[in-house]
């Protein structure tokens, strides 16, 4: 017992504090996702330009809906590639 | 009733700006001919595209925001679809958070562009700086 009070941590043990993810849209109050601003909808794609899910971004469900809508609006006018390596 | 739609076609890069004008005039004067009216336009230009279309690695964006009848569109991508000069068109219609964005937009851009009276391009990415801050 007196052995285990000895033991004194220099820093406080860390206690991962997770961030809550929150959703872009909602907080800042965005109600329509423009396809044309291709250097914003890069923000949910990853290197391969695939749309990253939304466990990932923490985009709410009604919100993940329009940026996929706008990506796949952007890569039909050529805006975003379908696939590609290295996109960032 | 009239409702808003938005239209964004890819021109062929071989077009000298003389066609390219005249393709713009054509489709313009398409839509006020069937009752519709123009918002607003917007020329983005020679752009490089993302792949390539046709073999074609670059292309003229032209924008056309405008009010027409729904049974109006699928005449007008008949039309798209036989031009030869358009290589890609894409056509939405616009609900109430789109147009508020839309004028937003363009508000945006008529400031960025009076005080400099820079090509378009430059405002644009203004423009998309300005965006993504906000939205952060």
């Amino acid at each position: 017992m007196a052995q285990q009070d000895d033991i004194r941590y220099l820093n406080p043990p860390t206690v991962e504090v997770k961030k809550k993810k929150y959703c872009r849209f909602k907080k800042a109050g965005i109600k329509y996702i423009d396809y044309k601003d291709a250097e914003f909808l890069k923000k949910f794609l990853n290197e391969q330009g695939k749309i990253l899910p939304r466990r990932l971004t923490g985009t709410s469900l009604k919100y993940q809906k329009k940026v996929a809508q706008a990506i796949k609006r952007a890569r039909h006018i050529a805006l975003l590639p379908y696939v590609t390596d290295l996109l960032k | 009733m009239l409702k808003q739609y938005e239209t964004v076609f890819i021109a062929t890069p071989v077009l000298s700006d003389a066609q390219m004008k005249e393709a713009v005039a054509k489709y313009v004067t398409f839509i006020k001919d069937n009752g519709g009216e123009i918002v607003h336009q917007e020329d983005w230009g020679l752009r490089k595209l993302a792949y390539p279309i046709q073999k074609k690695t670059t292309g003229f964006y032209h924008l056309i925001e405008f009010k027409a009848e729904p049974e109006f569109i699928g005449n007008l991508e008949t039309q798209y679809k036989r031009d030869e000069r358009i290589i890609r068109f894409h056509t939405i219609s616009m609900d109430k958070h789109a147009i508020a964005y839309a004028e937003r937009r363009r508000n945006k851009i008529s400031e960025a562009t009076d005080p400099k009276a820079d090509p378009n391009t430059d405002t644009k990415a203004d423009v998309a700086e300005e965006e993504t801050t906000v939205k952060e």
